[in-house]
């Protein structure tokens, strides 16, 4: 059943004509198959492509338990009371065993009952190292085409993956909570530089005070330690990531490209007096306390993201990681297709393990090949 | 594509709908449902049909469990369905029913579209076995 092609079935023709009328049902559907990387999925990926751009879209991270999908809530309700169309993404882990995965995000979102113009959407992790932040960066277009004027990304801040996650958005929040140890270690484990803005939530408690001033003892430290904030967020990424990159990649004239793009704006941008400090904002999510002063801090540096010309800059950055882990993905599947054609990895993982060959030769001989077919294409 | 059957879990919206406060049932099928590899959205208690609705065509979930106990079942299924209807999202979405529902009940909401209904001392492998036999796929 699941040879079949996008569209073939009754009521799923023109998914991506009626995604951009206006379609709920259509929506859904093309994010279905963006997550399940469905046959097809990639030409509907690139026509909502032209549409996109127009959504300011924030990703929301924090520690378990402090309160990011009632804050997802209210804000939500919040923009809606402006007019603003709003549009969720809830990513929740799925066991890595079987596979199988709770989301339950949704529980906590009640404040937009009825109300279509909120579209929330639970994703889970699928176990597969950095599919997730393809997957839900392609989800994120399909709400933007759709039309939504706000986008809402929300994940634990847990690790690696959840940091890619929230790289699809243009301005991050992190989300804290007083009495938990564990925000103090998450900052540690480089939440902290990702964060545009700060929110402790839960503000009603006892503890505020202090997880507010090691807050900002840490965002001192983090100034005098680096003049280096001019190339804060998006830009020192691409700088550190631009060093690396396979052979692959760098064969690709696009990757160069865009790579180069990225330094140039990270140079220029130097000379920018504008620079950007985290504010900290207090809130109480299930009052509503606050939320207001959280929107205002996220459109503040919507703002500033414009004027300082950062927006473009983030745009280049992340169509440079798209397209680089597009390639990793399709460069693994076609690894993927030569290790299964020399008898699958089992056989080959016998032989290293029976010291008959070793891993790099293993490597060298399954990629010669490729390596080859691409750089006589690339002389012709 | 070899690999999409593996990366296409079946999805599944537990639901409780109207004033009944009796989840144990929900929670029990959203973990066997976990446990069998499918990832199951559950709503919490106290939603309203339209609710229900909003986030079955939201999800895209090819599975609605509806769990059930306070007798309302008559009023409330149908309004679920019938939202289903208007969001073109009834045909393709299986929709099952759990809790406590009298057998006279049961052929009226069948015709009205709804695939099984699991009452008291139904096996969780055979809820298990029945979704994954009949869910639509997408």
């Amino acid at each position: 059943m699941d040879g079949k092609q996008i569209g073939d079935r009754p009521g799923e023709s023109d998914v991506l004509g009626r995604l951009l009328d206006g379609d709920h049902r259509a929506l859904a559907r093309a994010i279905t198959w963006i997550e399940n990387r469905s046959p097809g999925y990639r030409e509907l990926v690139a026509g909502l492509h032209e549409h996109t751009g127009d959504a300011a879209v924030i990703g929301i991270t924090g520690s378990p338990g402090a309160g990011k999908s009632t804050l997802v809530d209210k804000l939500a309700a919040a923009y809606r009371a402006d007019g603003l169309t709003v549009g969720v993404i809830a990513v929740d882990p799925s066991s890595p065993f079987t596979g199988g995965a709770v989301l339950g995000d949704r529980i906590r979102m009640g404040s937009n009952v009825g109300d279509m113009d909120v579209f929330v959407r639970s994703m889970s992790a699928r176990g597969s190292l950095g599919g997730v932040s393809l997957a839900t960066a392609d989800a994120v277009k399909a709400l933007d085409a759709f039309g939504k004027d706000r986008i809402l990304v929300e994940t634990v801040g847990a690790g690696q993956n959840e940091i890619d996650v929230v790289k699809t958005a243009d301005t991050v929040a992190v989300l804290l909570q007083p009495g938990s140890g564990d925000d103090v270690q998450m900052l540690k484990a480089g939440i902290l530089e990702i964060a545009d803005v700060f929110c402790v939530n839960k503000a009603d408690r006892d503890g505020v005070d202090r997880v507010v001033n090691e807050l900002r003892e840490m965002l001192d430290l983090r100034n005098d330690d680096a003049a280096a904030a001019a190339g804060h967020h998006g830009t020192a990424g691409v700088a550190a990531d631009g060093t690396h990159g396979t052979d692959d990649a760098d064969s690709t004239d696009s990757v160069d490209d865009d790579t180069d793009d990225g330094d140039r704006t990270a140079t220029s941008s130097d000379g920018e007096p504008t620079t950007w400090e985290p504010p900290i904002v207090e809130t109480v999510a299930t009052q509503g306390e606050g939320v207001g002063a959280f929107r205002d801090a996220l459109d503040d540096h919507r703002t500033y993201l414009d004027r300082s010309g950062r927006l473009e800059a983030i745009g280049r950055t992340r169509a440079a990681e798209e397209i680089r882990a597009l390639l990793r993905e399709d460069a693994n599947r076609l690894v993927a297709e030569e290790i299964e054609s020399r008898g699958g990895i089992e056989a080959l993982a016998g032989a290293v393990a029976a010291r008959e060959t070793d891993p790099y030769t293993v490597a060298d001989g399954v990629l010669e090949p490729l390596a080859e077919c691409v750089r006589e294409q690339r002389q012709r | 594509m070899s690999t999409t059957q593996e990366q296409r879990p079946i999805r599944c919206l537990v639901a409780k709908v109207g004033l009944d406060g009796h989840d144990r049932g929900a929670h029990v099928i959203t973990r066997a449902f976990r446990d069998a590899g499918f990832e199951v959205v559950y709503s919490g208690l106290h939603r309203s049909p339209d609710e229900i609705v909003q986030a079955t065509v939201q999800e895209d979930v090819d599975v609605l469990g509806i769990s059930i106990l306070s007798g309302a079942h008559n009023t409330l299924v149908p309004k679920i369905l019938d939202g289903l209807e208007e969001y073109g999202a009834k045909e393709d979405t299986l929709v099952v029913l759990g809790g406590i529902v009298p057998e006279k009940d049961e052929e009226k909401l069948e015709t009205r579209g709804v695939a099984a209904i699991f009452g008291p001392g139904a096996s969780m492998d055979d809820a298990v076995q029945f979704v994954r036999e009949n869910a639509p796929g997408r």
